[in-house]
């Protein structure tokens, strides 16, 4: 009796997470379904309260205790801007708890398990611990506590690969010979490094694709554990993560027109440095605020192309200001959205949404880029190789083929920028020597609140 | 594990990765943030696992393990769904979308092919 109101506790979670993650095909019906996988979690773990082999409940209490504090303070007051970091690191909680669930049921048997629950466990232990180190490097080149930008070595990857073939050579060996305790904890301990190792040579600006992929590993390493506790929930759940992350890593290589290969091991943003400099094309043209003010006040369609400068200048308010000004005017607003703009997937949308602004104002490329030729004025708000032309006009170049904003098609563009230097890649960018260009450089969120008084004035 | 259970936990992997793909690839664009944050906090369902692990007393090893496994899968738990109601709360459709003329069927576009 027991073990059926415990299984259906799990396949009620399941139905509901599945529900609750369809939610999520439009804004109006994502509170809901979020509501119904929360409803679906509360159903599993008092599921799994009920069961049997449970003798004590002083650790699992505290535990949940603890964990719910950290999370609620977690939940509640981290910034939207934090959001890349927070997930990150919850991504390495995610799949640290699984890896550690491994190393238990593998500890419990002293090393003896039969050849499918030890494949499976195998899996789980070495994805969760590669992904438990790797988002924490992830996390710290966020937050700024070590730099974003990609750290290279002569022969890295044929060491990283040489890393990888010994933990796996180690599983197989494990899976066939079972019983050695120390070669697992090798095996561990290897994962763990190989985790950093995969994500040190991995830029700042690619960590889009990056997230998206740690999420996939975490998602697959519960799926595993699922598999060693013989446990459909798990599968389940973790399946749905692990395709999630999966596909939206492909979604964001495809709007880098990279490769996983390229992400993963190209370094991309520290070779393209080695440019010489001397490759100007024209000058800058700077810009003053009150000119722009004016062009933008008479304006019928203003454009704003936010990057991850929007966010490191906190200028999302800013830009609503702006926009609110320009559309008591009778200017129309439109925000063009690259895929990759930001840290994380759909990273610009949040921080907009947080600014209120409403998502039908929120444009995809596809939807914006026809839009351009009859845009009166684009503005560029820490944005760089999202709207790079050379990605469309230079084969040569090294983001060929990326599609992009096209705002050089644009009757004006402005670009709020914070200094003369290049953007994260590296790369010399045509846009900002175009004639339809104007440069205003400074702080993006001071440039935004001067404009909104400039227009006022108008 | 016997193979009948193996190939059963197949069936279930084969078939939820099948209905992750479809349920996903609807998610438009504008929601790949919440997404990401909603599956992180739903593969927190490891806690399941981790519940048994520290609540069974296999021995001390295990407990702590559980219990570290416990914490840290609650704070996904909970802080993933926590956020991802306060970034849901954000989105908001323009409340005065209909007072311009001419706007309206621009603005119902765009909402569709965002959906």
């Amino acid at each position: 009796m027991r073990t059926y109101f415990i299984e259906l506790s799990y396949l009620l979670a399941s139905i509901l997470f599945i529900l609750g993650l369809k939610g999520l095909s439009h804004p109006e019906t994502a509170k809901r379904g979020m509501h119904l996988a929360e409803f679906g979690m509360l159903m599993a773990i008092i599921g799994t309260l009920m069961h049997l082999e449970i003798v004590t409940f002083t650790w699992i209490i505290t535990g949940l205790v603890l964990g719910s504090l950290i999370g609620l303070a977690m939940g509640l007051w981290v910034p939207m801007t934090a959001m890349p970091q927070r997930t990150a690191l919850s991504h390495a909680f995610g799949a640290f708890a699984a890896a550690l669930v491994g190393i238990s049921e593998f500890y419990r048997y002293g090393g003896h398990l039969e050849t499918i629950t030890m494949s499976a466990l195998g899996f789980e232990v070495m994805l969760g611990a590669l992904t438990t180190t790797g988002s924490l490097l992830a996390f710290a080149k966020l937050q700024g506590l070590v730099r974003g930008t990609p750290l290279t070595y002569r022969g890295q990857n044929v060491f990283n690969m040489a890393l990888l073939a010994t933990t796996i050579g180690i599983f197989v060996y494990l899976i066939f010979v079972p019983g050695s305790m120390t070669l697992f904890f090798v095996m561990v301990g290897l994962a763990f490094v190989f985790g950093l190792l995969l994500v040190m040579p991995i830029g700042a600006a690619d960590m889009p694709v990056v997230m998206s992929l740690l999420n996939s590993y975490a998602g697959l390493a519960s799926a595993a554990t699922g598999f060693v506790l013989k446990n459909n929930v798990l599968i389940i759940a973790g399946t749905l993560d692990g395709f999630s992350g999966f596909i939206l890593s492909i979604l964001m290589c495809r709007a880098m027109n990279r490769s996983m290969t390229n992400v993963l091991f190209g370094a991309f943003g520290s070779a393209a440095k080695s440019d010489e400099p001397g490759s100007q094309q024209g000058t800058m043209r700077e810009v003053s605020l009150e000119d722009i003010a004016v062009q933008m006040a008479y304006a019928n369609k203003v454009v704003f192309v936010p990057g991850y400068g929007m966010a490191t200048a906190q200028a999302q308010h800013a830009v609503r200001e702006l926009a609110d000004t320009l559309e008591k005017r009778g200017v129309t607003v439109k925000y063009g959205i690259h895929p990759v703009a930001g840290r994380m997937p759909g990273h610009m949308n949040v921080l907009l949404a947080e600014a209120n602004v409403p998502y039908s104002s929120l444009y995809e490329l596809e939807q914006i880029n026809p839009e351009f030729p009859s845009t009166d004025v684009a503005v560029v708000i820490g944005a760089n190789d999202v709207v790079n032309p050379d990605a469309r006009d230079n084969p040569n170049s090294p983001i060929a083929g990326m599609p992009i904003l096209e705002v050089d098609r644009a009757k004006s563009v402005v670009v709020l920028k914070r200094g003369q230097g290049k953007g994260f890649s590296g790369l010399e960018n045509p846009l900002f020597f175009k004639e339809v260009t104007g440069m205003l450089y400074g702080d993006a969120k001071d440039t935004l609140t001067k404009l909104v008084g400039a227009v006022q004035h108008v | 594990m016997t193979s009948h259970t193996l190939i059963a936990a197949l069936y279930v992997f084969a078939l939820a990765a099948f209905l992750g793909y479809q349920v996903i690839s609807r998610v438009p664009p504008l929601l790949h943030t919440p997404l990401m944050s909603a599956t992180n906090a739903i593969s927190g369902i490891s806690l399941v696992g981790s519940i048994v692990t520290a609540g069974a007393h296999y021995n001390t090893v295990s407990t702590i393990l559980g219990f570290t496994a416990v914490f840290c899968s609650t704070t996904n738990v909970v802080g993933g769904f926590v956020i991802t109601d306060r970034m849901l709360r954000m989105f908001k459709r323009k409340p005065t979308a209909q007072s311009k003329t001419g706007e309206t069927g621009e603005k119902g576009k765009g909402e569709r092919a965002n959906g």
